[in-house]
């Protein structure tokens, strides 16, 4: 079946680089949570700049209600939001694909909490700057990778998802099981992001240091460590080595500042530099509850949750 | 009977005040700020607060300028233990130094530079008002004791102790200091990173769950590295932890390591936490909290001066 219609849930960066480059390819609707949003977008379109340059007009809705039938949604949320967006589309959509692109774990369950339905897990590298309702600049065009929930679509129907987007002019890559590549992002992103929160310092060399005892790096690669025994415990044969991954990311972040560019600001420090709640409940947060029931301690990566959630106490 | 305190910032200016009291004690100060020691030369070291006084103190920034002493107080923040003790050691070269600084460790930097040395922990606070003037906010005892390695004699640090207990600083002279000085480094090493790194008081790190749990398995790791030295904790520094939580003791106080990075300073972490992870590894324990800690604090330093 041809998707010819997508529902994007949430115009933040991700959602508005979806529902951009998608509108150029198939109808698209987004559901917003403000209706002054909505009539913005419907009446002047949705512009991208930065890596591509092109404006999309795309319809929108503040009112599930007015939501027309579609073939795809994406819940394009922050994860705090997922429930509240899931909650909004209970009863519509009914065995139409979903597809969650949230930072850490979770997300699939809390919308398979409102309704069963399709589900396609993915996890996105790509990032932007929002500048308007209406102005979204595309800054890291890297892949979106996508897989199967759990047994609750044909791998046949995400590879239709992985070519829509690939043919949308984004990104993506798709996987039987995805697994593995969300474990690797996790176990990263739990380390790099609440690192970087509470030492206020950008994704920078102290990440990979480990020539003195005390060096920064030696705790990266320990939280890491602690993140590879719970995915071997939980059965999970990770992607790519998230210490790897880190050292690379260094390597690559030292040749930019060489060449002048800034130095990349996790998003758990900006929002903690912005003094915004942060999204270590799904990322350290789902670490920990998964350690948890795989009987795996993770004492480091308590200690950092315990810290990240009183940082965001003492705003 | 003459005493140089080495490093007269807000502790140290508390004991050369109070020991220039004494008719039979001259008093030296070593300070590298140069309007404090104009001002302490000019006007004396005034005391107010906690204590109401004037000290006849002689004060240099020059070490070359001292006379030699028969003991020596280093209470200069712990960073600063090795050049200050490397300037001034001739001025001690008969006499015993003592510690009354954070943390652990600092004993073993005198030591590389002076025979007699004696461990202490001291527990008065206050601050600078002004060149000269420096405002005593908490008032308490201290511990001394030989320092095992290269211990004074124990006759040296009953001196000491008498003359500061004389001048109204009230000093224990101990054959073991160390429970002393472990238990307030156990406790130091739980309230200041953590506050440090979330911007708490030390009261807010008590009352939430996150951080009063982080807090205790912080202590318990301390604890293991004390127990393996043989070292008997005088209290315990859990039971000072929720002390000092409560409203009516220090629950509004905000930890020094974290008023040091809200400054954009160094922090005294390798004293503290870095302390316990590296005694801890000389005697087969492992502190993995303490040394995350570390390692966060050590990057939060490196972010402020970035």
């Amino acid at each position: 079946m041809a998707i010819e219609r997508v529902c994007v849930v949430g115009g933040g960066v991700i959602g508005s680089l979806y529902a951009a480059h998608l509108a150029r390819r198939v109808g698209v609707c987004v559901l917003t949570r403000r209706e002054d949003h909505a009539a913005a977008l419907r009446a002047g379109g949705l512009r991208v700049s930065g890596k591509h340059d092109f404006t999309a007009a795309l319809d929108a809705t503040s009112d599930p209600g007015e939501l027309g039938p579609a073939d795809l949604v994406i819940v394009a949320t922050k994860a705090p939001d997922v429930d509240e967006a899931a909650r909004r589309l209970a009863g519509r959509f009914g065995g139409v694909p979903l597809m969650t692109i949230q930072n850490g774990l979770g997300a699939e369950e809390i919308v398979r909490g409102h309704g069963e339905r399709p589900l396609i897990s993915a996890v996105t590298f790509m990032s932007g700057v929002r500048h308007a309702d209406t102005h979204v600049e595309y800054e890291l065009d890297t892949e979106t990778w996508l897989g199967p929930y759990a047994g609750t679509i044909p791998y046949e129907q995400v590879e239709e998802v992985r070519d829509l987007l690939v043919e949308s002019g984004l990104q993506a890559r798709s996987f039987a099981d995805l697994r593995p590549a969300q474990w690797s992002k996790l176990i990263f992103n739990a380390t790099v992001n609440t690192v970087a929160a509470l030492t206020d310092l950008p994704h920078v060399a102290q990440f990979g240091a480990r020539e003195r005892p005390t060096d920064l790096g030696h705790l990266v690669h320990d939280l890491m460590d602690e993140g590879k025994r719970v995915a071997a415990a939980a059965g999970v044969e990770l992607h790519e080595d998230p210490w790897e991954m880190n050292v690379l990311a260094v390597r690559k972040g030292e040749t930019e500042a060489a060449a002048g560019k800034y130095a990349h600001v996790p998003s758990m420090l900006e929002d903690v530099r912005s003094r915004r709640r942060t999204e270590v409940d799904y990322i350290t947060g789902a670490l920990v509850r998964e350690a948890e029931r795989a009987g795996v301690p993770v004492p480091l990566h308590t200690a950092m949750y315990r810290l990240v959630k009183a940082r965001e106490e003492a705003y | 009977m003459r005493i140089c305190v080495v490093g007269c910032g807000a502790v140290g200016s508390l004991f050369a005040g109070h020991l220039a009291q004494l008719d039979d004690v001259e008093v030296w100060a070593y300070d590298l700020s140069a309007p404090h020691v104009a001002a302490i030369n000019r006007e004396g070291l005034r005391l107010s607060g906690a204590a109401d006084l004037v000290g006849r103190v002689r004060a240099t920034a020059d070490p070359s300028e001292l006379p030699r002493c028969d003991y020596g107080l280093v209470a200069t923040k712990s960073m600063h233990t090795a050049s200050a003790i490397a300037a001034t050691a001739a001025a001690f070269r008969d006499g015993a130094v003592c510690s009354v600084q954070n943390g652990a460790g600092n004993e073993e930097v005198i030591a590389e530079h002076v025979e007699q040395v004696i461990r202490g922990t001291t527990f008065p606070a206050g601050h600078l008002v002004e060149p000269g003037h420096v405002a005593m906010d908490t008032r308490g005892d201290t511990q001394i004791g030989p320092f095992e390695p290269r211990p004074a004699p124990m006759e040296k640090v009953r001196e000491v102790a008498d003359a500061c207990t004389r001048a109204g600083m009230p000093t224990h002279a101990l054959e073991d200091a160390r429970g002393a000085q472990w238990r307030k480094l156990i406790f130091n090493a739980a309230s200041n990173p953590i506050a440090a790194l979330t911007g708490f008081t030390h009261g807010r790190i008590a009352e939430l769950g996150p951080t009063r749990e982080l807090a205790e398995a912080v202590m318990a790791e301390g604890k293991a590295v004390a127990d393996v030295q043989g070292i008997v904790l005088d209290s315990d520094p859990v039971e000072l932890f929720h002390f000092a939580a409560r409203k009516e003791v220090s629950y509004d106080h905000k930890p020094s390591m974290l008023q040091d990075v809200e400054a954009g300073r160094p922090t005294e972490i390798d004293f503290l936490n870095g302390a316990i992870v590296a005694f801890g590894e000389r005697n087969g324990v492992d502190a993995p909290l303490n040394r995350a800690l570390t390692a966060l604090v050590k990057g939060l330093e490196g972010s402020a001066s970035a």
